[in-house]
């Protein structure tokens, strides 16, 4: 890699310092970069590390928000192996990470690898297209796909023309038991994969053309050339992927807030939804925190798994 | 992916030191929700209405919306005008963002002095047991609000001054206005069964299963929402339950002894099933939103509806196209029992700097003058000897008004199930859609609800 006037300015200090600190290691950090960090630390600790340490004094009580609350210590932690509302909501989490984070990278690697063989005019365009969903905001298209999953929306009505009627649940596809999570599901997936496709599409365009020369003049077909040649070429494109969706699926709140409220019954109810409905709804402040610590600790457990796993197969 | 050099790794490993360090200082620091001491009646006042003796700001907290909302700034104003060292500052809220914002607000410095909050356990309940809200009886004595509304609207906002008991105590919160649920029915399709107003629960029934031959909506419905079936079921319960157990159930009496699970929850919530699997209710209720039943109603679809005086605004004041109800009881001729009581109730907080202002703002807000404006945009004053001289009689309004005045006489009305608990609302709204859609049996129904009943229960003690 070419070296930039940065790296090189940074070498010449490093070599004049050298001669007067030779105690110093290059490249180790100066004490005045403390200096530096201070206002964005400052903040950071304000807003993110003081709430999140009172988050956690707070998890330890059991507490309604407005009256004294009295120390349970662990015990709003143990209602997570025991309450069945908190499970569901984690087993519901499990479907959605199918719809959130699989097929829309199943759904992103087939067109990437379709789009990267063909050449097609206006590919532009159809970028574009096919990453709008990601931009409009959630709840303004959570808002039309309530009406598309209406018991007379088209959906149901485009399968009543085709013949399916006896498909489409009575009570549309949002507030039936068994359609609701899946419809739910099929809303985010229709949101992803946009997002997955155009950073695989980013990815492809790295991978060199000689590699995919090469795989045919092997005489690869054109799924051997992608798991061959594409697939390997993505690896770092699918770690990303697949660590942002998989965070984002475990913090999905907005899509249920606005098209279920975790209804019918309890049927969607998902791990963030409980933090709020604790929280603001029911006055179990304490349990919510707890939820919500659990949370997190949940998504770095999973963020530094799959980093692990990741790069434990690059290095394989 | 750079391998990680050994000065960096340790660098980190402080950093993170520090932070969980950091963390866990302020992790042990205090008990959230500080001190909390409870409120002594304040002495009766030296005289109704506002003393002049300096200027008064009184700031006010409500979840009023529309007409209703207009009424309130037209009181406000004359309030004003008739107390001209009183200034008002409304501070208006929807529903949702009162409840959260509240519990800061009143908690401050600068509480606001009065305040508009929902009855209940997880409200009212919980800033009496702060020490937040103001004893009124004393207010209530020299003003006679106790003479002015049934026993049970004041119930509802009486609370111990510990905050454990429910329905008994001091007064905490005050208001004429009600709300009762009751059955709205379609006059023209009614006649066109050949059906008349039915007067016991079998003729409803019989009424309903007519509608239905005759391929009608027999009652419409949209559950989507989930809040509708608690009324749906609590129309069916109070026919099969007593109202004291009903209304001790709520209010958590003989010492949470009582259950859910008896035969009569049971019977109540057989029938309801029942109810919907013979396709008495909108087809696809569960999908459908309350919005739009309430328009699809208003429009001619559906014989009967079972939801509260509320949509009188949406139908009309003066619609003569349909009529109102309550449930009618199991014998002929026995007094109706309806689910409902009081609105909701107005509040001092206990941090307020003119307390007698309040009171006599209260007063105002809860007047004659008052109920005859609201009663103009569809509310329903629950308060003896209410003036109904502005309501068309014929009206859908004037039938609701008057169901409402029976009730309050005969002390039938029973409050809303979902102040029971502060979950209860979440717990009896998902399981009435289980039950509906025949997820669960009349048993789970009635266990599942106990369960949650128990849990509350035993956490008081």
């Amino acid at each position: 890699m070419d070296e930039t006037p940065g790296a090189l300015a940074a070498r010449a200090g490093a070599v004049g310092s050298r001669r007067t600190k030779p105690e110093r290691l290059p490249g180790e950090a100066r004490r005045i970069g403390y200096l530096y960090v201070a206002p964005a630390f400052l903040l950071y600790a304000a807003f993110n590390l003081f709430p999140l340490g009172q988050g956690i004094n707070v998890s330890f009580y059991d507490w309604d928000g407005i009256t004294t609350g009295s120390w349970v210590g662990l015990g709003n932690y143990t209602e997570f192996f025991t309450d069945p509302a908190i499970r569901s909501g984690y087993a519901h989490v499990m479907v959605l990470m199918l719809f959130y984070s699989f097929m829309p990278i199943v759904i992103g690697l087939f067109l990437a690898a379709v789009i990267s063989r063909i050449r097609i005019r206006g590919l532009t365009f159809f970028r574009m297209l096919l990453f709008l969903p990601l931009v409009i905001t959630d709840v303004a298209t959570a808002v039309a796909w309530i009406w598309m999953y209406d018991v007379d929306g088209p959906i149901s009505t485009a399968m009543r023309w085709m013949g399916l009627g006896h498909l489409v649940p009575s009570a549309g596809w949002l507030g039936d038991f068994n359609t609701a999570l899946p419809a739910v599901g099929v809303f985010g997936m229709w949101g992803q994969f946009g997002f997955c496709l155009i950073l695989f599409l980013a990815g492809v365009m790295k991978i060199p053309a000689s590699l995919y020369e090469a795989a045919r003049v092997d005489g690869a077909n054109a799924v051997r050339e992608f798991f061959a040649v594409t697939l390997p070429g993505l690896r770092y494109e699918l770690q990303v992927v697949l660590v942002l969706t998989v965070i984002g699926t475990l913090g999905t709140f907005d899509e249920i807030y606005v098209l279920t409220s975790g209804g019918p019954g309890h049927a969607t109810t998902v791990p963030a939804y409980l933090v709020w409905q604790r929280m603001f709804l029911t006055g179990q402040v304490g349990s919510a925190a707890a939820l919500g610590i659990i949370l997190m600790l949940i998504v770095f457990a999973v963020t530094y798994g799959l980093n692990r796993l990741m790069e434990r197969e690059a290095e394989a | 992916m750079h391998a990680s050099t050994p000065t960096a790794t340790r660098a980190r490993t402080r950093t993170g030191l520090t932070l969980l360090t950091m963390l866990t200082l302020v992790s042990v620091a205090c008990t959230p929700g500080g001190e909390t001491s409870q409120v002594s009646v304040p002495p009766p006042p030296a005289s109704t209405g506002v003393p002049d003796t300096e200027p008064i700001t009184l700031t006010v907290w409500d979840q009023e919306s529309g007409q209703v909302s207009k009424v309130w700034d037209q009181l406000n104003a004359e309030f004003q005008q008739r107390y001209p060292n009183v200034m008002i500052e409304r501070v208006n809220r929807d529903f949702g963002e009162l409840k959260t914002l509240l519990r800061l607000a009143i908690q401050g410095p600068h509480p606001p002095d009065i305040v508009e909050a929902n009855q209940g356990w997880p409200d009212m309940g919980q800033l009496v047991k702060a020490g937040l809200l103001l004893p009124l009886d004393n207010y209530a004595e020299a003003y006679g609000w106790n003479e002015r509304v049934p026993e049970n609207v004041l119930a509802v906002s009486s609370w111990t001054p510990d905050g454990k008991q429910f329905g008994t105590g001091n007064l905490f919160g005050y208001t004429t206005m009600g709300e009762i649920v009751g059955v709205y029915y379609n006059e023209a399709k009614l006649a066109d069964l050949g059906l008349e107003v039915p007067t016991t629960f079998a003729d409803f029934e019989q009424a309903v299963a007519v509608a239905k031959q005759a391929d009608e909506v027999p009652i419409q419905f949209g559950n989507n929402d989930a809040f509708p079936g608690i009324h749906e079921y609590s129309s069916i319960q109070n026919e099969t339950a007593s109202v004291q157990d009903i209304t001790d159930f709520v209010f958590g009496l003989q010492g949470g002894d009582l259950s859910f699970d008896t035969p009569e929850n049971l019977q109540a919530a057989t029938t309801l099933r029942d109810w919907a699997d013979k396709g008495y209710f909108t087809p696809g209720f569960g999908g459908g939103g309350y919005d739009a039943a309430v328009a699809n109603f208003a429009h001619g679809e559906g014989v009967f509806m079972i939801t509260g005086n509320w949509i009188v605004a949406n139908l009309g004041a003066d619609n003569r196209d349909f009529g109102f109800f309550l449930m009618p009881p199991t014998t002929a001729g026995d007094p109706p029992v309806a689910t409902g009581g009081a609105g909701f109730p107005l509040s001092i907080s206990a941090g307020s700097q003119h307390p007698d202002a309040a009171a006599a703002y209260i007063d105002w807000m809860t007047s004659d003058h008052a109920s005859d404006l609201l009663i103009e945009v569809g509310q329903i004053p629950l308060h003896t000897g209410g003036t109904s001289s502005s309501i068309q009689p014929g009206t859908v309004l004037a039938d609701v008004v008057e169901a409402a005045s029976t009730a309050s006489e005969t002390n039938g009305v029973v409050p809303y199930l979902d102040w029971a608990t502060p979950t209860f609302y979440d717990t009896v709204t998902a399981a009435v859609q289980e039950l509906m859609a025949k997820r669960i049996t009349p048993e789970e129904f009635v266990a599942k609800i106990q369960e949650d009943y128990a849990d509350f229960q035993s956490s008081r003690t």
